[in-house]
């Protein structure tokens, strides 16, 4: 294969549309007849509902239809499911609209359908609900505290699951054995995802064919399909279409089935006319999965000569009020099995107790549980370092899994597949000068200027997943992914992928991946997704998995094209089908290059299909479903040097330095991009960000008033560059990037203020890293 | 009780009848059609609606419609001019400034109307100027670049 295309940073072919205000997002269509709804949410974050009165909002002028859930529970509507069931878990039910009562702030008690969205608006308030108030309780730790308030009556001590892994007694053993050990409590805040596109899903129902059509911001629209027909609304998988057009962001938030997108496509079959639904932002915070929030003991025993022996973590994971689809998966088997890092540890125990809160469900958000993880990790080794008097790179080299070890078998579950950690590391400490900039910051020290340096050498498992793998450890569905390869006559070629994009530039890097494979012009390459009324039945895109499982399907249809197609070019050249040689477009006799046909001459043929020899099939199209044979594992090293200022507790970041390997880079203009985004969330964490609830479960930081996000004046320009370890079991040996600057950032940047702070004798503030944490933490220093 | 407003967009002029409490934002998307300023937020913090009022940048979630009677207003689709992209838009995709691309009609609005009042702007005024404005896809690292490139073009143009 010549390659004019994979590696190159090619400007992306999608652009065009968004620069020129021409993309379709699901807010920017309409349909005739569209009317809008509006959901009634609850005030309260506990409560029974004892009635529901719609009369006031029914005979408000354009008002069509008040619903409650009552009403759909009576239709034959059932709870939305969760996607992934651990061994004795509590699944409570969970209706698109609260039944009996309400168990978190913006859960909703019913829908209004008007004619017009400042209508449907004006209605909702006119619906008055009865409650009666309940206790509530919003933090994990809390929660399970006897006595506290239980959210479901199915587990009356709010214990969703308890799960662990790693060797509980050997890792006991370790500690015993231990030269010294480090003890760390930390908190990993819940964040709010934030896609700058709010949620929104419109439906159509069509009564002569009895099919539904539902346009929705979704990064899986054939999960989402299939959830709602199959269990939520009863209906014929065939009949109801979903298609996610332009999607605005999503960093997970848009994987999950939620009541918003349920309750359109139902409503629209009972008003009889398409129904439109867009979050407001504010709706976007209560109703939107959050994500993290762990309350974490964490411990590493080390050897006299500074080798990590063992490790022990205890997590309590607040899943929220209700189990969103992939909920159980993120705590444990996307966190638990990421504990042991870049770094040989021969023994990790791991143990988290979900719980439920009266608060918004949590499920993925960007790296989710790979970054909780990668946080406890390189917390950790920061502070042993420290502790240990060792300089914080020397102390991970010394602990670094060898490249001849690979593939390494870690002790949760794991198989890294190739990885070479010091390279990325050198090359990280080699940009920033390290050593250089240690002796300045001794200098700076003197002169009363903190700047601090944090290291962090990641890992992360994407590529998600084999399914057989994560079939045995809950997951209800394989996560293979599915492309269908179509050539047409005049060889122009369409690629339907089951993988979707919502902002990563698949129809740029998957079409470099085709035209390379085929030998043709990129122009003539088409991507497709979004649609399940077009594309193969697919998982779509989260856990960076669509290079390395989406790209890999396509690849695998693109032999099949060029097996078929070799044979149509044998029958015309006349010759032995093993004679042929494909190379840059052209099929040829071996040793006879200038006797050929090209790509384009053979689809036609395929099509013409005149004098074919018998049994050769007509057509030229081929569609592959690819299992991956395990998990990818890029990682890297990210430094993030940072000044605080002693005085008002300020944060500026003054470089940030991103080494990442993620195997072979398709485009890395879109990588780069990736890593950009993934670091600023990372950042976002590590100082800004931060879900408040407070003592009634109520929260407070439910608008971006009062979330803080990153803006450009938070944020610094980035140093990226990248080392090279292909994938060694796909066939693009790529490993996906999506992930990688959010896995990485919080932990750098944490590291890096705590390095600061170090004179002060500091050790650990939770994040965010705000000025006034930060200036209270070093008035208590100097007070004491 | 509606009343009529007069408003020029992109150099058409538009006559309609509105509620007086309708956001220009709406206005534009469910009246005009015109759908490439978006909505992101309720509390005028995110700047994905930004379009110039007489030459200005505004946040089209703050004004109503008929407080734009007898403006003119740009939006997203009125900045490219003959089929040809304004600098802006061509340094946003050759600096790989977008991916999503929901914040951009916003981003690139409030993008010229910095480079009208400053056209040699430094890294720091160009990150200060867009501080109205999220993106959660870029990191900024590439919208700073983008709106560097267009300034460099449209000095040399000028
Ligand atoms: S929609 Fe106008 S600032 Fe967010
Ligand atoms: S490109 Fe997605 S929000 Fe900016």
């Amino acid at each position: 294969m010549a390659t004019r295309y994979f590696g190159v940073a090619m400007k992306r072919r999608e652009d065009p549309r968004f620069i020129t205000g021409r993309g379709t997002y699901v807010d920017d269509l309409t349909l005739p007849g569209l009317v809008y709804a509006a959901m009634v949410r609850s005030p309260h974050a506990h409560a029974r509902i004892q009635a529901i009165h719609k009369e006031k909002a029914l005979k408000h002028p354009g008002v069509i239809a008040v619903f409650t859930g009552k009403d759909m529970v009576d239709s034959g509507v059932k709870s939305l499911p969760c996607g992934w069931l651990l061994p004795g878990m509590k699944l409570p039910p969970h209706y698109p609209m609260a039944v009996d009562k309400v168990r978190h702030v913006g859960e909703i008690v019913a829908v209004v359908i008007a004619e017009d969205r400042y209508t449907a608006e004006d209605a909702a308030r006119l619906v008055e609900v009865e409650y009666e108030v309940l206790p509530a309780v919003a933090d994990g730790a809390k929660a399970l505290q006897p006595g506290a308030p239980a959210v479901h009556d199915e587990a009356p001590d709010n214990v969703c699951f308890r799960w662990s892994i790693g060797d509980k007694e050997k890792t006991e053993e370790a500690f015993r054995r231990a030269h010294k050990t480090v003890k760390l409590e930390l908190v990993n805040q819940r964040l709010i995802p934030n896609a700058i596109e709010p949620r929104a899903a419109m439906a159509q129902y069509n009564p002569a064919t009895d099919e539904y059509t539902l346009w929705v911001t979704s990064q899986n629209p054939h999960v989402h399909r299939l959830l709602m027909a199959a269990f939520v609304l009863g209906i014929p998988e065939h009949k109801l279409r979903v298609i996610s057009p332009d999607v605005g962001g999503g960093f997970g938030s848009k994987i999950f089935l939620y009541p918003e997108e349920t309750i359109v496509t139902w409503a629209a079959r009972q008003v009889g006319r398409p129904v439109k639904w867009t979050a407001r932002r504010m709706e976007s915070f209560v109703s939107d999965a959050h994500g993290r929030d762990h309350i974490t003991e964490a411990e590493l025993a080390v050897d006299e000569k500074g080798k990590v022996l063992g490790m022990r973590v205890k997590t309590i994971a607040n899943l929220g009020a209700y189990l969103s689809t992939f909920a159980p998966a993120i705590p444990t088997y996307l966190y638990g099995t990421l504990l042991s890092g870049q770094y040989e540890i021969p023994t990790i125990y791991c143990e988290v107790t979900g719980v439920f809160t009266h608060t918004t469900p949590v499920d993925a958000y960007r790296g989710a549980g790979r970054p909780e993880a990668t946080y406890v990790v390189e917390r950790l080794m920061d502070i042993a370092a420290r502790e240990l008097g060792e300089d914080p790179a020397e102390f991970r080299r010394k602990n670094f899994i060898p490249p001849d070890k690979f593939p390494y078998q870690t002790p949760v579950a794991l198989q890294y597949d190739s990885g070479n950690y010091e390279g990325a590391l050198n090359k990280a400490l080699e940009i920033i000068h390290y050593k250089e900039l240690r002796r300045q910051q001794e200098e700076l020290r003197k002169q009363g200027r903190y700047i601090g340096i944090g290291l962090s050498c990641y890992i992360e498992a994407c590529g998600i997943a084999p399914s057989q793998v994560v079939g045995s450890l809950g997951a209800q569905a394989g996560l293979w992914e599915s492309a269908l390869v179509r050539v047409h006559p005049t060889g122009k070629v369409t690629v339907y992928t089951g993988s979707h994009t919502h902002g990563q530039g698949h129809e740029t890097a998957f079409a470099q991946i085709v035209a390379d494979e085929l030998g043709i012009p990129i122009e003539d390459v088409e991507i497709v997704h979004g649609d399940t009324g077009s594309v193969p039945f697919g998982m779509g895109t989260y856990g960076s998995r669509s290079a390395p499982v989406g790209g890999s399907a396509i690849v695998l249809s693109l032999q099949k094209i060029k097996e078929k197609a070799r044979k149509i070019a044998a029958h015309l050249l006349e010759a032995a089908e093993e004679d042929v040689v494909f190379e840059d477009g052209k099929f040829y006799v071996k040793g006879v290059p200038d006797r050929f046909k090209t790509f384009q001459e053979v689809a036609l043929q395929a099509y013409l299909a005149h004098n074919y020899p018998p049994g050769l099939e007509p057509g030229l199209e081929a569609s592959s479903f690819y299992d991956p044979k395990n998990f990818t594992f890029p990682f890297g090293t990210h430094i993030c040097v940072v000044e605080v200022d002693p005085e008002t507790g300020k944060v500026k970041i003054l470089r940030y330095v991103a080494v990442d390997d993620a195997g072979r880079i398709i485009n890395p203009l879109i990588a780069e991009g990736q890593v950009h985004g993934g670091i600023a969330q990372g950042v976002g964490q590590a100082l800004l960000e931060g879900a408040v609830y407070d003592e009634n479960a109520q929260l407070l930081s439910a608008s971006m008033l009062d979330y803080a996000l990153p803006r450009a004046d938070d944020l610094p320009s980035f140093e990226i560059d990248h080392t090279v370890t292909p994938c060694p079991h796909n066939p693009l040996g790529v490993k996906g990037i999506g992930e990688t600057g959010t896995i990485a950032a919080t932990a750098a940047v944490v590291n890096a203020v705590m390095d600061a702070l170090a004179p002060f004798g500091i050790r650990h503030i939770d994040m965010p890293l705000t000025p006034e944490k930060i200036w209270r933490a070093i008035r208590e220093a100097r007070a004491a | 009780m509606k009343v009529p407003v007069t408003v020029t967009v992109n150099g058409q002029v538009y006559q309609r009848e509105v509620e007086p409490r309708m956001l220009l934002v709406h206005f534009l998307r469910d009246v005009l059609g015109l759908t490439g300023t978006h909505v992101g937020c309720d509390t005028s913090q995110c700047g994905a609606c930004v379009v110039l009022m007489d030459g200005k940048a505004v946040k089209s979630c703050t004004v109503f419609a008929v407080q734009a009677d007898g403006s003119q207003i740009t939006t997203i689709e009125g900045l490219a001019r003959d089929d040809q992209l304004h600098p802006l838009q061509e340094g946003f995709w050759e600096m790989h400034g977008l991916q999503c691309g929901f914040c951009t009609p916003g981003m690139i609005l409030s993008a010229y109307d910095l480079l009208q009042r400053n056209p040699n702007p430094t890294d720091e005024e160009i990150r200060h100027a867009l501080e109205g404005n999220y993106c959660r896809c870029t990191g900024y690292h590439n919208i700073v670049r983008a709106v560097r490139y267009a300034a460099e073009k449209l000095r040399v143009q000028a």
